[in-house]
């Protein structure tokens, strides 16, 4: 059996040096749609291309509410003049006040996962963050089973019928204090399940939320932005009251 | 045996059924009495060996339609089997005595819509959960008001876990829905007496979204992003099975260059899935290199994807009638070099696994799926080639062009982890053979052509990562659906699995969950 440790130390580093400094990989993240500067009719267009209703019109702006994005491309690839697309990662954003996680143990964060109805794909990103690309380790968070152990309750998924009430005795059964990080855009808006009479549409009709992370699904390092900016070691964005850049380029 | 079908349909049943051909030489469709509908299912079933694919309950204004899809058998024919009453008449005579992977399909239909099913063994508190919701909420019927559901909602107070195990000192360990690390929500009910599991009931359905609900009254358009999305991480093979049955209504040809590059990103997902699918066999026996080189391999799959099409789980890709958009040559050739660079790390660590005798020890003899038990339950994909039943939608009944492609379908015989594990070995190696045909033969022009929708109902399908998924769809003239029915591969193998599970140790459980490889989203919709 010795082959596999010589075998494991032969593959080298090949972990992500985020957040120390930016990952410029290829592929690693799916990108959000930018607001742009549009007359009327050009706006009316794109805003009729999107099935999510990401995008309004404000003074002669079209802005983007990337929080309800489904990643289908559609104002990029059919619009006839399309959303510019930026390759970021960092999404997460704190709607509420600056909760300022007041724990001892910013660099050791115990986390409890639950799926409330996802679409596997969220749920296989958070996966991927004990591969040895992310491995989040490093940064002091743990993926723990139970509830009694966690300071954060990672939630994925549009918050079922079914799930609801398991949702709320997880919660109920982490000790405080403790935060609440919704993942994807489903556990934000209910997603392309929002209308679902067996969803609650989203994990602010059940808890609290302290960081929202879009992106359907957001891609591994969204999801470690997000558990840094709830551990207040990283500044959330502010997207939705920026999103018009001028100049940027489309595809 | 096509002809065959028929006419020994016309002497067995001459008065109760009555069999025509429809829509080119290999669909028949079936007009059956209800009271000889199980002796008929049951005959194509067993001594025809055809395959049961999905029951489809249609509610039309005066009467309930139901259609049984059979497929496969000798001549590669689909089988639909067509029988009918007037809505005041909800009860129909149950196939499951014969068609064993009718079961839960009956079950479905009914806690969606009422209907029952005479000599059904177990029917009730299936999607609906019995502690979640009162009787008689139906929610696929046509009048059904989620408002009123909700509002008089009455769950029943004295709801049990369902137990069989009768002896002394025997109990019932509950799992789930949260359990373990970062797992899909779904509930076991693991009854023993000490140390091994005797019976394995799982209760899904707690990711219940209703999508085939949602999907109602929608544009075409807007139903291919929940028919992605319902279960993404085989997003593109469900999306293929739903734009295939769109374009089949419609009578739309789909341009060349869509057809083999819907088949390389297809393949590509296959690849992608399958070393997801290894991770999780490795992890489960906590063999942690080989989990972690696994690991850096399936993200390895998924930077690919997502350098390729702009999203790791090939989202937006699809269209009906081909594809929203071109991908560059040289850009497929790229993914293509970085796959088959992949299978290269793939085939080392399968050779590694293979001198393990630890890893192999916790594999072989566990989780045992008899042959005999794979067909009777229908399972499907890798887990049935690993149980001998080398049965491949892309073989028998190929779609978008596979009947051009060079493959293997490779299947095992001895039906334990360890052969699951060799068929997804082997399923990578001819996915990457599959690649590298579709860009030697990829044509030019366009990849989307549009056209005009048609009233009419079609089925979908493709052969999924996990196995067989249908997608039964009807539209109306203006292209809004009315009837959009998925069953997935997960949905079948999650019912054959308690045969794998039963008398085998409890340590034993989460290796065997995982050679499984199966998707709860898929199967709960
Ligand atoms: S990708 Fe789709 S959902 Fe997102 S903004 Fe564009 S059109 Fe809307």
């Amino acid at each position: 059996m010795s082959h596999w440790v010589f075998n494991g130390i032969r593959t080298g580093i090949k972990t992500s040096a985020y957040p120390r400094r930016p990952e410029t990989a290829a592929g690693v993240t799916p990108g959000l749609p930018r607001g742009r500067k549009l007359d009327a009719g050009e706006a009316k267009a794109l805003m009729d291309t999107c099935p999510a209703e990401v995008f309004r019109l404000e003074d002669g702006r079209v802005l983007a509410d990337v929080r309800r994005c489904i990643h289908c491309y559609r104002c990029m690839r059919i619009a006839p003049h399309p959303a510019l697309w930026e390759q970021s990662y960092e999404w997460a954003l704190q709607p509420g006040r600056e909760t300022g996680f007041v724990s001892a143990f910013k660099k050791s964060i115990n986390i409890c996962v639950v799926d409330a109805g996802d679409c596997g794909s969220c749920l296989n990103e958070v996966r991927q963050l004990n591969n040895p690309y992310y491995n989040i380790h490093r940064l002091g968070f743990f993926i723990t089973p139970t509830p009694r152990h966690a300071d954060v309750l990672l939630v994925v998924g549009p918050v079922t019928d079914h799930m609801s009430l398991a949702l709320q005795k997880v919660y109920n059964a982490m000790p405080t204090p403790k935060l609440v990080v919704a993942v994807g855009v489903c556990a934000l808006s209910g997603g392309v399940f929002a209308e679902s009479f067996a969803c609650a549409g989203g994990v602010t009709d059940v808890l609290p939320i302290d960081v929202e992370v879009p992106g359907n699904p957001p891609p591994p390092l969204a999801i470690i932005h997000g558990l840094l900016v709830a551990t207040g070691r990283k500044a959330p964005v502010d997207m939705p009251a920026t999103p018009y850049q001028s100049g940027g380029s489309g595809p | 045996m096509a002809l065959l079908l028929k006419e020994q349909i016309d002497k067995r049943w001459p008065d109760q059924a009555k069999c025509t051909c429809t829509g080119g030489p290999h669909l028949y469709e079936i007009t059956c009495a209800r009271e000889t509908l199980a002796e008929l299912c049951g005959w194509l079933f067993i001594d025809m060996r055809l395959k049961f694919a999905t029951l489809v309950v249609e509610e039309a204004s005066r009467e309930w339609r139901l259609r049984y899809i059979f497929y496969g058998g000798a001549g590669a024919v689909w089988v639909h089997v067509l029988a009918s009453s007037p809505c005041s008449e909800e009860s129909f005579p149950s196939i499951v005595e014969s068609v064993h992977a009718a079961d839960w399909h009956e079950r479905e239909a009914e806690d969606m819509f009422g209907l029952t099913f005479a000599g059904h063994p177990r029917l009730g508190d299936f999607i609906l959960h019995d502690d979640a919701w009162q009787e008689n909420v139906q929610p696929m019927r046509h009048h059904f008001d989620p408002q009123m559901a909700i509002r008089f909602r009455k769950p029943a107070a004295d709801w049990r876990p369902h137990r069989i195990v009768q002896e002394e000192g025997a109990f019932v360990m509950p799992v789930g829905p949260k359990f373990s690390g970062a797992t899909e929500s779904v509930h076991f009910l693991l009854e023993t007496v000490g140390e091994d599991v005797i019976r394995f009931t799982p209760r899904l359905f707690y990711k219940w979204r209703a999508i085939e609900k949602l999907a109602e009254a929608k544009p075409a358009g807007r139903v291919l992003l929940l028919a992605e999305r319902f279960a993404a991480t085989t997003a593109f093979a469900h999306g293929l099975a739903y734009c295939q049955a769109v374009e089949r209504i419609c009578g739309a040809e789909v341009p060349p260059r869509a057809a083999a590059l819907r088949i390389f990103l297809a393949e590509l997902e296959r690849l992608r899935q399958h070393a997801g699918a290894i991770q999780e066999i490795c992890e489960s026996t906590a063999l942690v290199v080989a989990a972690s080189g696994a690991g850096i391999v399936e993200e390895d799959l998924l930077r690919i994807s997502g350098e390729l099409t702009g999203h790791r789980y090939l989202f937006g890709m699809l269209a009906p009638g081909g594809l929203l958009v071109d991908l560059p040559d040289l850009a497929c050739q790229r993914a293509l070099r970085g796959s088959q660079q992949v299978l290269r790390q793939l085939e080392k660590l399968e050779a590694r696994l293979r001198v393990s005798s630890s890893f192999l020890d916790r594999l072989e003899e566990v989780g045992l799926v008899a042959h005999q038990v794979a067909t009777a339950y229908g399972l499907l994909g890798p887990v049935a080639r690993a149980s001998a039943d080398a049965h491949d939608l892309r073989r028998e009944h190929p779609y978008s062009g596979y009947e051009k492609f060079q493959f293997e379908v490779p299947s095992e015989e001895e039906g334990d982890g360890y052969a699951r594990l060799r068929v997804l070995f082997a399923e990578c190696r001819q996915s990457v053979r599959i690649m590298e045909q579709a860009l030697d033969t990829v044509a030019g022009g366009s990849v989307c052509r549009s056209f005009p929708f048609r009233a009419g109902a079609a089925l979908g399908w493709a052969e999924a990562p996990r196995g067989a998924t249908f997608h039964w769809v009807r539209l109306d003239d203006q292209g809004y659906i009315d009837r959009y029915h998925v069953t997935a591969p997960s949905f079948a193998n999650w019912h054959g699995f308690h045969a794998a599970v039963e008398n085998f140790a409890f340590q034993d459980f989460p290796i065997m969950l995982a050679s499984f490889d199966l998707s709860v989203s898929e199967a709960d919709r």
